[in-house]
């Protein structure tokens, strides 16, 4: 019976509520810009994360080794079009 | 009338008048040709709904050679403009006009179509696939690619052509500063085109991926497919952010939003990052597929295999990164400080560094070979030097000190043409040559294609090399006219020259097709070149089947062991065939696309809901329908192979 009984999906889906309401919370209470927008975004990569890990399977089948580099490449050219972009717009301009 | 007045040309000229007339004559021309030959059916059944990659492939071809005329016939006009100073054959308006379509149309229309018409053609081939792994989705990424370039190219005569460049930057491009419909149409058609460009990028990697024939492991994939795939990789990563920013653009102009304005919080200087962010990685998707063109190319007519495989293949991918990392060096002197330009100054000049890798493989490759000189081998062996003076100025122009002299200049402009011309236009050209008797089963006329590639090659070098000079000596590019005592006049001519050399040799292309399509040989055997990948291991011109049993691969270059070292290709007995079937709605749903864009660009609210509800249908009909393909028997496969001599 405990084997039939989905109980990672089970738990992610909880998460993912408990991650939901965090974010809410930056809505209904009184925090400062910089502290709601830390919320924000660290709920916003943990959800994304479970989202494809627990209900994308993205580590379940064959191809999970292109998967997880595609995963890390798309990562990885994000993060260097943010900060290079700030680097270009904002911090870098003189 | 005053609903009307918004299609009218805002500023025409006898020139826009003639080609009004010309397009309707051809329109008419077509139609009537169709009806007379009773075509119609034939038309529909067998191209425009048909999801075949390799007829998929041949209308990209077709496109692409098409839109090379019309973007030519730009240049040949910006170049006489030029020719002598304070000429007035076009006034300023127009001027920004041309350069803008001739951009737009070179490297959206015709670039990117001769690559994907090679990828579409040749990659399932030389993987020994039957078709693309999402057939239908492929026919939809045609005409979506297709539809945008019609919308581009009717802007000229209905409302206006675009005029802010073909980078289109902020805050020229916004409402105020260009206040004709042409931006709107800069950015629709960029956008829908861009978005078949994506999904033929999934397309292709899925294809990649996934449907190798047994035994092709990723290292012994041939050279072209590995390009193929790096190129479609970075399709998927770059052209979101093309999509993004253009959607931006769109509500700045559409819906008077702020991202690209000068106020309300807006940052005008965004839009050039975020289309460079996709711009440098775009001329490498242009490059790679060429690259891998040359190395097929080099090594079938080396008569050896291609030295450096995995050099090769490192290099591609390095490449891949490192584009992701140079985009700033498209605007040094737009204000960032030293350390920021510094920073992008050493990523640029590291890309030389695999590029120099891939030139010496080449290098060797002939080195140790037996170079026989075709048409396609010509192409490849003068595209070397030439391109190499375009990638070392391309050098100069990366660091960014030196750049404050180079930028917007003429010298920018021989840089570009110097890769992009010998880079990827040669290679499409090589490519058309090696791959014809494929795609047609007859070979392109050798001698007529020597003179192609010497009058070609020799006035890209003519045409562009005097531009370096102008331009150090201070021409700076998109200006419609300068005076006499600049002392440009003399380079801007012999450039004339070089401009009016390449027409001769695209025209002489043109003869050739005419030529060898009525004299040549239709007796060339499915292996003309003596070549050593799968593609020619199956019949010229190819059944729709690709291959009537999936080849068994061992090595790198399959064909070449069957042919010399007893490699068993294909073993075993015909099997049913399972295809999928042609489809009406690609078609449909691009044409719906084109009603869309157009209803956008002119703000005509009601066609606009129509239209994306008729984009939703469509979708909607796709998900519900049930269609399961259909089968070749193995009797009909017996058939086709006895009439090809199998
Ligand atoms: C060796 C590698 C290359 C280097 C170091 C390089 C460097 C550069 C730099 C620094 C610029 C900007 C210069 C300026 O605006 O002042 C530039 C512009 C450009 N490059 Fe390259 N490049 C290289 C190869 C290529 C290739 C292979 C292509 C295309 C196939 C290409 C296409 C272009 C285009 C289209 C532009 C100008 C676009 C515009 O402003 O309209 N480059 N290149
Ligand atoms: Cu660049």
């Amino acid at each position: 019976m405990s084997e039939l009984f989905p109980r990672k999906q089970v738990m992610g889906f909880v998460f993912s509520l408990i991650l939901t309401i965090v974010a809410l919370m930056v809505y209904f209470s009184d925090m400062s810009f910089s502290v709601g927008m830390t919320i924000l975004l660290i709920t916003a990569f943990i959800q994304a994360a479970l989202q494809l890990v627990v209900f994308m399977h993205a580590g379940e089948t064959g191809d999970r080794g292109s998967i997880y580099t595609n995963l890390y490449y798309a990562i990885f050219i994000a993060l260097v079009t943010v900060f290079g972009t700030l680097l270009c717009m904002i911090w870098g301009y003189v | 009338m005053d609903y009307f007045d918004r299609f009218a040309v805002p500023h025409p000229s006898p020139a826009i008048y003639a080609s009004m007339v010309a397009i309707g004559l051809t329109v008419i021309a077509i139609f009537a040709g169709l009806t007379y030959f009773k075509k119609w059916g034939y038309l529909w059944r067998e191209w425009l709904t048909t999801v075949d990659h390799k007829r998929i492939g041949i209308m990209y071809l077709i496109s692409a050679l098409l839109m090379l005329f019309r973007g030519g016939a730009d240049a040949i006009m910006m170049r006489a403009q030029l020719a002598a100073p304070e000429n007035t054959l076009l006034d300023a308006q127009h001027y920004n006009e041309i350069f803008t379509t001739h951009g737009i149309v070179m490297i959206i229309f015709m670039a990117m179509p001769f690559i994907m018409a090679f990828m579409n053609f040749v990659v399932p081939l030389q993987i020994g696939a039957r078709d693309v792994a999402f057939p239908r989705l492929n026919a939809l990424s045609f005409w979506l690619f297709f539809m945008g370039a019609m919308l581009l190219n009717i802007s000229f005569v209905v409302g206006g052509s675009p005029d802010a460049g073909w980078t289109s930057y902020f805050p020229l491009a916004s409402n105020e500063f260009s206040e004709s419909v042409g931006t709107n149409y800069y950015m629709f058609a960029l956008q829908i085109s861009g978005l078949g460009t994506l999904m033929t990028g999934i397309n292709m990697i899925t294809t990649i991926l996934k449907m190798r024939a047994p035994g092709m492991t990723l290292m012994k994939m041939p050279m072209f497919t590995w390009s193929s795939l790096v190129a479609n990789i970075i399709i998927v990563f770059a052209f979101p952010v093309l999509t993004v920013a253009l959607l931006m653009g769109t509500m700045d102009r559409l819906f008077a939003t702020n991202f690209f304005t000068t106020a309300n919080g807006g940052m005008d200087m965004l839009w050039a990052n975020f289309f460079w962010v996709w711009g440098h990685p775009e001329v490498y998707i242009l490059i790679l597929p060429a690259f891998g063109i040359y190395s097929e190319i080099i090594s079938t007519f080396s008569r050896r295999n291609l030295y450096g495989y995995k050099s090769m293949v490192g290099s591609m991918v390095i490449i891949s990164l490192l584009s992701f990392l140079v985009w700033t060096h498209h605007f040094f002197t737009m204000g960032q400080g030293a350390l920021t330009n510094s920073i992008f100054s050493i990523t640029t000049m590291a890309i030389a560094v695999p590029t120099g890798v891939k030139i010496f493989n080449w290098l060797f490759t002939l080195w140790k070979g037996k170079i026989v000189i075709t048409t396609p081998m010509l192409y490849s062996l003068l595209f070397i030097p030439i391109f190499t003076i375009g990638g070392v100025t391309g050098v100069m122009l990366g660091m960014s000190a030196a750049d404050y002299q180079y930028h917007n200049t003429m010298f920018l402009v021989a840089h570009f043409h110097m890769v992009i011309i010998p880079g990827v236009v040669f290679g499409m050209l090589a490519g058309l040559h090696y791959y014809w008797p494929k795609m047609f089963g007859f070979k392109l006329n050798d001698k007529i294609g020597k003179v192609e590639a010497w009058v070609i090659s020799m006035s890209t070098l003519l045409a562009f090399m005097p531009m370096f000079f102008s331009g150090l000596d201070g021409q700076a590019r998109r200006m419609y006219t300068y005076s006499e005592s600049t002392g440009f006049g003399i380079y801007n001519m012999i450039s004339m020259v070089g401009a009016v050399g390449l027409a001769i040799g695209f025209c002489l292309i043109v003869y050739n097709v005419y030529y060898s399509t009525r004299y040549a040989s239709r007796d060339v055997g499915s292996d003309p070149w003596n070549a050593r990948t799968l593609e020619w291991a199956t019949h010229s011109p190819v059944p729709e089947y690709n291959f009537a049993m999936t080849p068994q691969v061992n090595s790198l270059e399959p064909f070449w062991d069957a042919k010399k070292r007893g490699h068993e290709l294909f073993t075993g007995y015909y099997e049913k065939i399972h295809m999928p079937n042609n489809s009406g709605v690609p078609f449909i749903l691009g044409c719906i696309f084109f009603a869309w864009g157009f209803s956008f660009i002119f703000g005509m609210w009601i066609p606009a809901i129509v239209t994306t509800i008729g984009i939703f249908a469509c979708m909607a009909y796709r998900s519900f329908e049930n269609d399961h393909g259909r089968y070749i028997s193995v009797n009909e496969i017996q058939k086709t192979e006895t009439s090809r001599g199998a």
